[in-house]
């Protein structure tokens, strides 16, 4: 069971390495997205460092979800999804190699590069610290709750738009807390808190999610 | 034992001994909402004294606060039919769900209209994000995401699995969903929004709300009654036991 996570984990992520340019993509979205914003409405530090939180997050939700297409699109399309469900190790845990390569390939980039665009936005080193714990937290529960949603309209034409109604909404819990944590530490007050909820959902859906994306991609094959 | 219990929920949840037997039911569900609705509303709207606060406005509350609960109910009776038909492929349920999603949009909808109606005299503006009327437009999302992946899917076998599975999983994440903006709320706009649930209601104000909670419950089972017959019509339209009743001019 180890062995096929592992093995399940190592070609997803050598499948993304071998198109690199495709792996920039949400990054680059990420950044160009966060960065209308002070075009938007205004330079002025003090607004863009009132807005940060809600700005950084809301672009890194928005980059998870487009880029979520690609954790089982292809799989379907060249049947290898089939293939994962006829093997005889439990489908939950191959799902769970799957959606980590996922999050290894978009999500902890995004971590990575969020102090950049907390810098954009004028965040003080502390809160941009804090960003970063937010996102390292939050990014894998995404990418777990949009893998539910890609599983359920990954056969459905133009699934795109359907996908985002499904996911965004299951997003917004995270949203608070991420974002609210890195308000918090603006002014200094302590993020235990939220942290904690975001690490305790993170907990919930590192369990129960798997679960359900077995039992849609069974239902999404059985068509 | 077990198998004379499953045949016995088989023959009752069969779409045709529904449809036969329903069609009794919905008069009385019918007659029953209209009748307490009438009289929950004139005691509401005539009886019931003037709140020394909010003066008369307050009779909004009901149809808001009805309307309120049952988007939530119809949601878990969505919900947890979407998981009887998941779990023991009863067609009749997965109907049900299919036929609660629309009026548990509706409810939604009107909870969100009457709370912005009653927000424009109390609150000075009709959208205040109050955490209660957040909630109710998250939950509104969640029933668009849900009727439309249930439209979005051709095969029906299949819709009803997804958007079934997809209700579970809203079922999960409405505590979360409910607690974290209520945090949120707290968080944001502190002591400015005024409490509307004041720790005791007047007893000759509670009484009209909870006729109307009932006359709305009535109100649903008939109208989920009569959609998921046209559900049951329009899934077996192929089947030997519609195409008998079309031949008898019965529909």
């Amino acid at each position: 069971m180890g062995k096929a996570f592992y093995h399940v984990l190592m070609r997803d992520i050598r499948l993304a390495l071998r198109s690199s340019h495709e792996l920039a993509n949400p990054l680059i979205f990420f950044v160009l997205v966060v960065s209308l914003f002070p075009l938007a409405v205004t330079p002025t530090p003090e607004a863009l460092r009132a807005m940060a939180p809600g700005v950084i997050w809301v672009s890194a939700l928005l980059a998870v979800l487009l880029s979520l297409d690609r954790l089982f699109k292809q799989d379907y399309e060249d049947g290898s999804l089939d293939q994962l469900m006829l093997s005889p190790n439990p489908l939950m845990v191959l799902v769970l190699a799957k959606v980590l390569a996922h999050w290894l390939l978009t999500g902890l980039p995004l971590v990575l590069i969020a102090p950049l665009l907390g810098m954009f936005l004028a965040l003080p080193s502390a809160a941009n610290e804090v960003l970063v714990y937010s996102l390292l937290l939050g990014t894998p529960v995404l990418s777990l709750i949009g893998a539910i949603g890609v599983s359920l309209t990954v056969a459905v034409n133009r699934g795109g738009v359907l996908l985002s109604l499904i996911v965004l909404p299951l997003y917004i819990p995270i949203l608070i807390f991420g974002a609210n944590a890195v308000d918090v530490a603006m002014s200094d007050m302590s993020v235990r808190g939220q942290l904690l909820f975001l690490a305790a959902v993170l907990a919930l859906s590192i369990s129960l999610a798997p679960l359900a994306i077995a039992v849609a991609l069974r239902i999404t094959a059985s068509r | 034992m077990f198998t004379r219990i499953w045949r016995w929920i088989q023959r009752f949840s069969s779409p045709q001994y529904f449809y036969d037997m329903s069609a009794a039911l919905i008069p009385w569900f019918a007659v029953g909402a209209l009748l307490i609705g009438v009289y929950g509303l004139y005691l509401g709207l005539f009886v019931a004294p003037t709140d020394y606060q909010q003066g008369d406005s307050y009779r909004i509350i009901y149809i808001h606060v009805p309307a309120a609960w049952m988007s939530l109910f119809v949601y878990m009776v969505m919900a947890i039919s979407a998981a009887i038909g998941l779990i023991w492929q009863i067609r009749l349920a997965d109907m049900v769900a299919a036929a609660s999603a629309p009026i548990g949009a509706s409810f939604t909808f009107l909870a969100l209209v009457t709370g912005a109606l009653w927000g424009k005299p109390m609150w000075g503006a009709y959208w205040v994000w109050d955490a209660r009327l957040t909630s109710e437009l998250i939950l509104l999302f969640l029933y668009m995401g849900y009727m439309a992946l249930q439209s979005a899917i051709d095969d029906q076998r299949s819709a009803d699995k997804a958007s079934g599975l997809l209700a579970i999983v809203g079922v999960v994440n409405i505590p979360i969903i409910h607690y974290s903006v209520e945090w949120w709320n707290t968080l944001h706009q502190g002591a400015t929004v005024t409490k509307f649930d004041t720790p005791s209601i007047h007893v000759d104000m509670l009484i009209p709300l909870l006729l109307m909670a009932l006359a709305f419950k009535l109100f649903y089972v008939a109208m989920v009654l009569v959609r998921t017959r046209n559900e049951a019509l329009y899934r077996d339209r192929n089947r030997r036991w519609v195409r008998d009743l079309f031949e008898a001019k019965k529909i």
